[in-house]
């Protein structure tokens, strides 16, 4: 067995893995607005008609 | 030398993917999702929201129709997982990314549990609960029922299996309507009875690989006599059936010279698959019967989302 924590990423493992992260993150990004936009749609045009 | 540094090399590299460290890339996680299969589960689904004129906010619709994709990506992923010995060995999935090494098993796992539970769960909040729950029982249909069970242990494998690949329309119909009614089941009926021929045709020509895996396709257990024969059983009754949605009002005239002509020659290239039973034209021909089953249904559904969706319905009957 290889020890993980002595192991080092090549420059291209690195690459790959800040695709990922990069990947990641954008995923993460998106669900927000998607959860965003489901509500509002859901809650219909009244969402913006209310006493300021 | 080559073997000395292959010697060298390998064992480190498997090593290292036993310990854990991810080598997939991003393109590696999205060929897990089978995008063919996504793109087939999409195209399927819209048709089946189209039909049914439904009254719904469209960003819901769509986010109803991602969420449809991402479920059956996810059944994909869990699929290559579970197969990933079998995918191993056979030709044509030997560089799926999990056989290849540059996915782990694990990472796929999870990858397809979260896709599973996400797409399900933000389904459920965007449309309604059935169709949630349909989107559920189609992965566990697909994973459990399909990959785990059947594939392995009955030539009636994609046969039954075929139910979930035929579901899509029925989930795309409950979340933009609430309800299940009977042109999204034929729609569902049309696929399900499309599946054995177009499956069977590519088993004749890939038995070898099937044998191989140890999978009981149908022309492995029954011989490829019984399979041309049931193939010619299951275009029968396709045909009709692929006609239905004139006769249920939803199919338009557009519709029902496409589903005749591609109906025809499905049963056309069915009757060569029964009769030419040896050597390289019986090859041909089934190779053939596969690509034009593939086209068959995607015009069945590529007319009724012309005919629903841009206005060139016209009806035949009453």
């Amino acid at each position: 067995m290889t020890d993980r924590n002595s192991y080092h990423l090549t420059p291209e493992e690195q690459q790959r893995r800040r695709r990922r992260s990069i990947a990641l993150g954008l995923t993460l990004g998106i669900l927000c607005i998607l959860l965003f936009v489901i509500t509002i749609a859901k809650l219909g045009p009244q969402v913006f008609n209310r006493p300021l | 030398m080559n073997t000395l540094s292959n010697s060298l090399t390998e064992p480190q590299n498997k090593t290292i993917a036993g310990n854990g460290i991810s080598q997939g890339d991003v393109s590696d996680f999205f060929a897990l999702l089978k995008p063919r299969v996504m793109f087939l589960v999409v195209f399927t689904a819209l048709v089946g929201m189209v039909v049914s004129h439904p009254d719904v906010n469209p960003v819901l619709a769509f986010v109803s129709l991602l969420m449809i994709a991402v479920g059956g990506g996810a059944s994909g992923c869990l699929n290559m997982w579970w197969d990933a010995d079998i995918d191993a060995v056979m030709t044509r999935t030997r560089k799926r990314p999990i056989p290849a090494g540059k996915i782990q098993p694990g990472e796929a796992l999870a990858f397809g549990l979260t896709l599973s539970a996400g797409s399900v769960i933000i389904l459920g909040l965007a449309s309604n609960w059935l169709a949630a729950g349909l989107l559920a029982f189609t992965i566990f249909f697909y994973v459990v029922i399909y990959s785990m069970w059947l594939k392995r242990s009955t030539p009636q494998n994609i046969v039954i299996g075929g139910a979930a690949g035929a579901l899509p329309p029925i989930v795309a119909q409950a979340a933009v309507t609430g309800s299940v009614t009977w042109d999204s089941i034929i729609l569902f009926a049309i696929i399900f009875m499309w599946t054995p021929p177009h499956f069977w045709a590519l088993a004749l020509v890939k038995s070898g690989d099937y044998e191989r895996a140890g999978i009981p396709m149908m022309p492995n257990v029954a011989g490829p006599d019984s399979t041309r024969f049931q193939i010619l059983a299951y275009t029968v009754l396709l045909v009709p059936l692929g006609m239905a949605p004139v006769f249920a009002g939803f199919g338009g005239l557009a519709y029902a010279l496409i589903s005749l002509v591609g109906g025809l020659g499905m049963l056309a290239l069915a009757i060569q698959v029964y009769r030419l039973r040896v050597g390289e034209p019986a090859m041909r021909v089934a190779q053939q019967l596969f690509a034009f089953s593939i086209l068959y249904l995607f015009l069945l559904f590529a007319t009724l989302l012309a005919e629903h969706g841009f206005g060139f319905f016209h009806a035949v009957l009453g």
